[in-house]
């Protein structure tokens, strides 16, 4: 296999990310380094709905909801620590190794719950469900005044990671540009694998997997949990990153930018994700510093991307004759 | 011996229109049993029974001695129901080799397997190239479905079919919009089976049909008016009234 425009591509998607930290004191510092860090944390999320959205052809719309839900893990976790107040008899905690796992299993449990629900119906009725499901539990967070409410829940500070505190900005990117590289590399992995064929056959043509013998639901499902646990790692990343979680987190507005994210840096593409994350932010930069109605030049254009790019940015990058 | 296939009083009305109507009628192992019928006589709804997609209001189908009216359509496919579509249904962004792989891989059991890779996996890709040759489309095992040519496809659905190992092959219309020089092709393949796959074909085509089959049943209103062999079927007034008219 050759080198092709794509693969390249890759690398140099690779390879910028990889330079962030030692180009940021060039370019501006902690803030460029800060900003790099949203874009890995949203593409993490992004490639996770990408799992659901490209691959398994499931229109999730709802996807927020286990970003946020690994967020309030993370929120939760520390509140009760910093407060001496034990949740179910335990004390909280402010470690990593044990707040991001179980983060992932908090979503990945919920996504579990509303994937075997919503997975029975098709088309509309199942991008309403998913965003039903995902409303149900923002406005649960909304009235728990408890843990906040619709102000949200501070942080005291980012979790220890395997001890050690982690205030330096570049080593928080480290992490989140590992936790990228992760899913990434599992996500690699999955597509590839017979489940992943299983997958990506169904949301081709069910019919067709029907009649060779397979049963769908259980691989959708199991997509559905595993996208959900990568959603609730970047979630609790993202908490760390702002020490700060709130109900808007999981709201449906955060789950259209995912979409957004999603198609316009190209669907069922390992990198695309990541392009759609990194276009989303600059994109915003740079409009809300000219307009505070900066989505009404935004909407248009991820239009524009949509009709005339539909495989995305990423799309555009490939050769003629390329699959 | 058991019958592979027994259809007894099967029924099924949309509405008013009874699409199916009180049909019984057995095909045997190894048998080529085709049946025709005008536009609308409902061999599409009877395949769609027999296959799964659509649920009967009354009778029974036996598969191989078993009741397999309740089954959903993977469990039927898996226990040896193979079927082509009338309207090509494949993975259109697949290879052709992928869309054989994905029958075997499904015949294999399972399919969480998470980190190897499918498409080096020579379990599934020899019996694929395998059933790909059958067909004549060796050749063209890498190109994607959509890259390919009608009478491609139609010949790739028939591969997805024989890569399942089935013990009954339904074949909704194999020849439906192919020119003359693929029908012969095809019509060549599907010969090449007798003997090895019990075969039940539906199709417009009649000098396919005469070509192929062991026995015809005429499908008419819903409702079966006679089976018999080629001959027996050409020569009955009732057949020739209904629907071959001049044709035969």
């Amino acid at each position: 296999m050759g080198l092709n425009r794509q693969t390249l591509a890759g690398l140099i998607v690779i390879a910028c990310l990889m330079a962030v930290p030692f180009a940021a004191p060039l370019l501006g510092g902690n803030y460029v380094v800060t900003l790099a860090t949203r874009v890995v944390i949203l593409a993490i999320a992004a490639s996770s709905l990408d799992l659901l959205l490209g691959r398994g052809g499931l229109v999730s719309f709802g996807h927020a909801a286990y970003f946020g839900l690994g967020g309030y893990v993370v929120g939760i976790a520390g509140f009760h620590l910093a407060n001496d107040v034990p949740i179910f008899g335990w004390a909280g905690s402010n470690e990593a190794l044990v707040v991001w796992p179980l983060a992932m299993l908090v979503s990945g449990f919920a996504a579990l719950i509303i994937g075997a629900l919503s997975l029975r119906t098709a088309g509309v009725y199942f991008i309403m469900i998913t965003l039903a499901f995902a409303q149900m539990i923002y406005f649960v967070f909304v009235a728990l005044k408890y843990y906040g409410g619709d102000d949200g829940l501070s942080l005291s500070a980012r979790n220890l990671f395997a001890g050690e505190r982690v205030t330096n900005p570049a080593t928080f990117y480290w992490i989140s540009l590992g936790a990228l590289g992760l899913c990434l590399l599992v996500q690699w992995r999955l597509v590839a694998s017979r489940f992943g064929m299983a997958l990506r056959g169904a949301a081709s043509s069910e019919r067709r997997m029907a009649a060779l013998g397979f049963s769908v639901y259980g691989y959708r499902l199991a997509a559905f949990v595993i996208a959900g646990m990568m959603a609730g790692l970047a979630g609790a990343l993202w908490a760390n990153l702002n020490r700060f979680v709130s109900p808007d987190m999981m709201g449906w507005v955060r789950s259209g930018q995912f979409m957004v994210m999603v198609i316009m840096g190209g669907v069922s593409s390992l990198f695309g994700p990541i392009i759609g994350a990194a276009a989303f932010l600059l994109i915003e930069i740079a409009l809300s510093g000219r307009t505070e109605h900066w989505q009404v030049i935004f909407g248009p254009f991820v239009l524009l991307v949509a009709l005339f790019a539909p495989r995305g940015i990423w799309g555009l990058i490939r050769a003629k004759g390329e699959p | 011996m058991t019958a592979a296939l027994t259809l007894t009083g099967l029924t099924k009305s949309f509405g008013a229109l009874r699409a199916t109507d009180n049909v019984t009628l057995s095909v045997e192992a190894n048998e080529r049993h085709a049946i025709i019928g005008p536009n609308g006589a409902g061999k599409s709804t009877l395949i769609g029974q027999i296959t799964g997609e659509i649920r009967p209001d009354a009778g029974r189908i036996a598969f191989f001695g078993a009741d397999i009216t309740g089954w959903s359509v993977p469990k039927r496919a898996l226990a040896g129901l193979g079927r082509s579509f009338q309207i090509t249904q494949l993975c259109a962004d697949f290879s052709a080799l992928d869309n054989v792989a994905l029958a075997v891989q499904a015949q294999q059991g399972h399919s969480w397997r998470f980190l190897r890779a499918a498409q080096s996996d020579a379990s599934l890709r020899a019996p694929a190239m395998e059933a790909l040759a059958r067909v004549g489309l060796a050749a063209r095992a890498q190109t994607r479905v959509d890259a390919l040519s009608h009478g491609e496809r139609r010949q790739l659905e028939l591969a997805a079919a024989l890569a399942m190992n089935p013990r009954l092959l339904v074949l909704d219309e194999p020849m439906a919009g192919m020119g003359p020089q693929e029908s012969e092709r095809m019509i060549g393949i599907l010969q090449a089976l007798r003997g090895k796959v019990t075969m039940l074909l539906v199709e417009h085509d009649m000098d396919a049909v005469f070509a192929l089959a062991d026995r015809i049943s005429v499908l008419v209103n819903g409702a079966l008016l006679t089976t018999g062999d080629p001959a027996a079927v050409r020569s009955d007034p009732a057949v020739r009234a209904a629907y071959l008219g001049g044709e035969a």
